[in-house]
C-alpha cells in the first residue's frame, strides 16, 4: 500500500504494529496461563494477571490511533477496512487476554494438584486454542485469507474438545464429590479456552474481511 | 578529513617546548634551533604521506542497495530496521517470516513481547525467544543499533539444540519400551505354559521355551549394552591411559564377533606396531560391534574386510567394510543415535539392541578419535575409526 501522504502510511503501519504487539502478548498470555495452571506456578499466574493491564493500555492506544486516522485522513476502501478491522481486532484480542487472566486465576484455586487427574485433560485443548491465536495473528501479519480460513475451521476441534472435557468433568464430579470445587474451576478453564478459540476465529474472520472485503461464507459470525 | 593535511599542532607545540627546554638548560641557541627545525620538518614529512585508506563516506545514510546485496544471501535471517520499520529483510528472513514483512512495522514480523522489548532498546542486546515464528520454536535474537534510528537484527534458530536435550528424555522412554517388549513375550509365553498345567505337547512347549530363552537373551544383551553405554558415558572425559597394541586386540575381537560359523567371511589385513592409548575392553567391544554389524547387514555370501593401518596425521586407522545393500543417505546422520533403526523389524529379528553404534561412537569419543560412516546404496557400507597413536617417540617400528 503506497500512499501519497507519507504520514498516512506511517499511521497505518503503526496501527498494524500495535495490533501485532497485542496479538503477541495475548499468545504469550494464553501459553503462560496454561503453564501456570498445569504446573501450579503461582508467580507465573500473577504475572499473567499483571500483564493484562498492558494489553488494556495497548487497546486504548489502538482506539485512539484508529479514531485519529478516521478523523484526520478520512480513509477510503481497503484503507478504511484496515482501520475498522484493526479497531475490532483490538477489542477481541483484549478479550483473549481477559480469558487468559481468568484461566490464571482459576488455576490458583485448584487444590491438591497431584491427585487431581482431570488436570491432564486441558493442556491438549489449551495447545489447540493457543495455536489458533498464533495462526490468527500470523494470518493478520501476512494478510493471509487462506490461513484465516484454516483458523476458522479449527474452531470446531476446540468446540468438540470442550464437549468431551465437559462430560468427563461432570462424571468425575459425580464419582469424586470431594474434588467438585477443583473440577468446577477446571470447567471454567475449559470454557475460557473454548471462548479463546471463538475469539481467535473472530480475529481470523476480521483478517479475511480486511484482506478480501467479505466475511468468509459458512461462518456463524 | 576535510583538510587534506592538517598541521600537527600538538607535535609542533612539543617541538617548541623541547627547544625552549634546551635553551633554558643552557644549551647553545643554534643547537635548540636545529632541534626545532629537524623536529618540525620530520613531522611535516610524516603527514605529507597520503592517508593509507581513503574512505569515501557519503554523509548520512548507508547505501541501501549495497547493504541489501551484502546481506541478501547470508544463510542467517537478517533484518535491517529503520525507525521501527523493516527496511531490508534478506532472503533467509523472508523465508522464515514471510515476504510481506518488508516495509511493515517490525512488530508485525516479531510480535513476541520479549522481541518487542529488544527492538525498543537503544543499545545492542541479545535475547532468546520461545515461539517466535511457530509455537514452541526457539530463536536467539541479536540486535545491533547502527545509529540514525537504524538497527540490524539477527535471528538464529536454536530449536534443534533444545531437541537434543529432549532426546535424553526420549532415551528413557525408548529404553523402557525396548525393555518392555521382550519382557511382554516372556511373561506371555510363561503364563501360557503355567496355565496349561503340563498338558501342552512337547513340540509346542519346546517352541514356547525357545521363545522365552531367546527373548531373555535379548533382554540380557540389552541390559548389558545399556550398562556399558552408561559406563562409557560416565568416564567420557578421562582419556584412557593404557598402552594398547591394536593388532592382537582387533584380531581377537573380530574373530570373537564372527564366531566359528561366520569366520570364513572375515578378511583381516592388520598392520603391526599400531599402539594407541586405550582401554582394551572398550576397544574390543568397538571392534566386536562393528564387525558384527558388518556381518549382519552385509550380503550373506560377501566377505567383510577389516583393515588396521597407520593412517595420516598420527592416527591409527581401522576400517570395517561390507558389501551389501548399504544405508540410504537420509539415515546416515542418525545411525549413532540410541535405538535408531533404519528397518526396525529386521534389526530386532537379527537380535540387534539398537545400541551398537551408539556405544561405538562413545568409545571413539572417549579415545579422542573420529568415527566416519560412508555408505552407498546397493554397494555396501564402510566404517572408519581413527584413534591417535601414542606419540612419545619410544613407540618403535617393532
Amino acid at each position: 500500500m503506497e500512499h501519497t501522504v507519507k504520514a498516512f502510511d506511517e499511521d497505518i503501519t503503526r496501527l498494524r504494529g500495535l495490533i501485532a504487539q497485542m496479538g503477541g502478548m495475548a499468545e504469550v498470555a494464553v501459553q503462560r496461563a496454561m503453564d501456570a495452571l498445569v504446573k501450579g506456578d503461582d508467580t507465573l499466574a500473577e504475572q499473567v494477571i499483571a500483564d493484562d493491564k498492558k494489553l488494556d493500555a495497548l487497546e486504548s492506544e489502538v482506539d485512539k490511533l484508529a479514531v485519529r486516522i478516521i478523523a484526520l485522513r478520512a480513509p477510503m476502501a481497503d484503507d478504511l477496512r484496515e482501520v475498522i478491522a484493526a479497531l475490532k481486532i483490538a477489542g477481541v484480542v483484549e478479550r483473549i487476554g481477559d480469558y487468559s487472566k481468568a484461566i490464571a486465576k482459576a488455576g490458583r484455586k485448584i487444590e491438591d494438584r497431584k491427585k487431581f487427574g482431570p488436570l491432564t485433560l486441558v493442556p491438549a485443548m489449551g495447545e489447540i486454542a493457543a495455536e489458533m491465536v498464533h495462526d490468527a495473528m500470523t494470518a493478520y501479519a501476512a494478510r493471509d485469507a487462506v490461513l484465516a480460513r484454516e483458523v476458522i475451521t479449527t474452531d470446531e476441534k476446540v468446540d468438540n474438545f470442550y464437549e468431551s472435557i465437559f462430560r468427563n468433568l461432570v462424571s468425575h464430579m459425580v464419582e469424586n464429590p470431594s474434588t467438585i470445587s477443583s473440577a468446577a474451576q477446571l470447567l471454567f478453564v475449559a470454557r475460557n479456552l473454548e471462548r479463546i478459540g471463538d475469539h481467535a476465529t473472530n480475529v481470523a474472520e476480521m483478517v479475511h474481511y480486511a484482506a478480501t472485503g467479505a466475511y468468509p461464507v459458512d461462518s456463524d459470525f | 578529513m576535510e583538510h587534506r593535511r592538517p598541521l600537527p599542532w600538538p607535535g609542533l607545540a612539543l617541538a617548541v617546548v623541547g627547544s625552549l627546554g634546551l635553551l633554558i638548560l643552557g644549551q647553545q641557541p643554534w643547537l635548540a634551533l636545529t632541534v626545532l627545525l629537524l623536529w618540525g620538518c620530520s613531522l611535516w614529512l610524516a603527514i605529507a604521506e597520503p592517508p593509507p585508506v581513503s574512505t569515501t563516506r557519503t554523509n548520512g545514510a548507508f547505501n541501501r542497495d549495497t547493504m541489501s546485496e551484502l546481506i541478501e544471501h547470508s544463510g542467517t535471517p537478517l533484518l535491517l530496521t529503520e525507525k521501527g520499520r523493516i527496511a531490508i529483510a534478506n532472503q533467509a528472513a523472508r523465508e522464515v517470516l514471510g515476504a510481506h514483512i518488508v516495509g511493515q512495522d517490525v512488530r508485525v514480523a516479531l510480535r513476541h513481547p520479549d522481541a518487542i522489548t529488544l527492538t525498543n532498546m537503544d543499545r545492542a542486546d541479545t535475547t532468546t525467544v520461545r515461539g517466535l515464528v511457530r509455537r514452541h520454536d526457539i530463536w536467539r535474537l541479536s540486535r545491533q543499533p547502527l545509529g540514525d534510528g537504524m538497527a540490524v537484527i539477527e535471528l538464529i534458530n536454536r530449536t534443534a539444540e533444545a531437541d537434543i536435550s529432549r532426546s535424553h528424555t526420549d532415551f528413557v522412554a525408548n529404553a523402557s519400551h525396548e525393555l518392555r517388549t521382550p519382557l511382554a513375550s516372556i511373561i506371555g509365553y510363561a503364563e501360557t505354559l503355567a496355565e496349561e498345567n503340563g498338558e501342552t505337547d512337547v513340540a509346542t512347549r519346546d517352541r514356547f521355551l525357545g521363545t522365552i530363552l531367546r527373548e531373555s537373551r535379548r533382554l540380557k544383551g540389552l541390559v548389558d549394552d545399556l550398562m556399558s553405554l552408561s559406563r562409557i558415558e560416565a568416564e567420557k572425559h578421562d582419556q584412557p591411559s593404557d598402552r594398547i597394541d591394536m593388532r592382537p586386540v582387533v584380531e581377537r575381537a573380530a574373530r570373537d564377533a564372527a564366531g566359528p560359523e561366520r569366520l570364513s567371511r572375515l578378511e583381516l589385513d592388520l598392520a603391526d606396531g599400531i599402539v594407541v592409548r586405550g582401554d582394551q575392553q572398550q576397544l574390543e567391544q568397538l571392534v566386536r560391534n562393528l564387525v558384527d554389524n558388518a556381518l549382519k547387514y552385509g550380503a550373506e555370501d560377501e566377505p567383510v574386510r577389516v583393515v588396521l593401518e597407520e593412517g595420516q596425521a598420527g592416527n591409527a586407522r581401522l576400517t570395517v567394510s561390507d558389501r551389501g545393500e548399504g544405508i540410504a543417505p537420509e539415515h546416515l546422520p542418525h545411525l549413532t543415535r540410541r535405538f535408531y533403526r533404519t528397518d526396525p523389524g529386521r534389526s530386532r529379528a537379527s537380535g540387534g539392541t539398537g545400541l551398537g553404534l551408539a556405544i561405538v561412537k562413545h568409545i571413539v569419543e572417549r579415545h579422542r578419535g573420529r568415527l566416519d560412516i560412508e555408505s552407498k546404496v546397493g554397494r555396501g557400507t564402510t566404517v572408519v575409526v581413527r584413534i591417535p597413536l601414542i606419540d612419545d617417540g619410544e613407540q618403535g617400528l617393532s
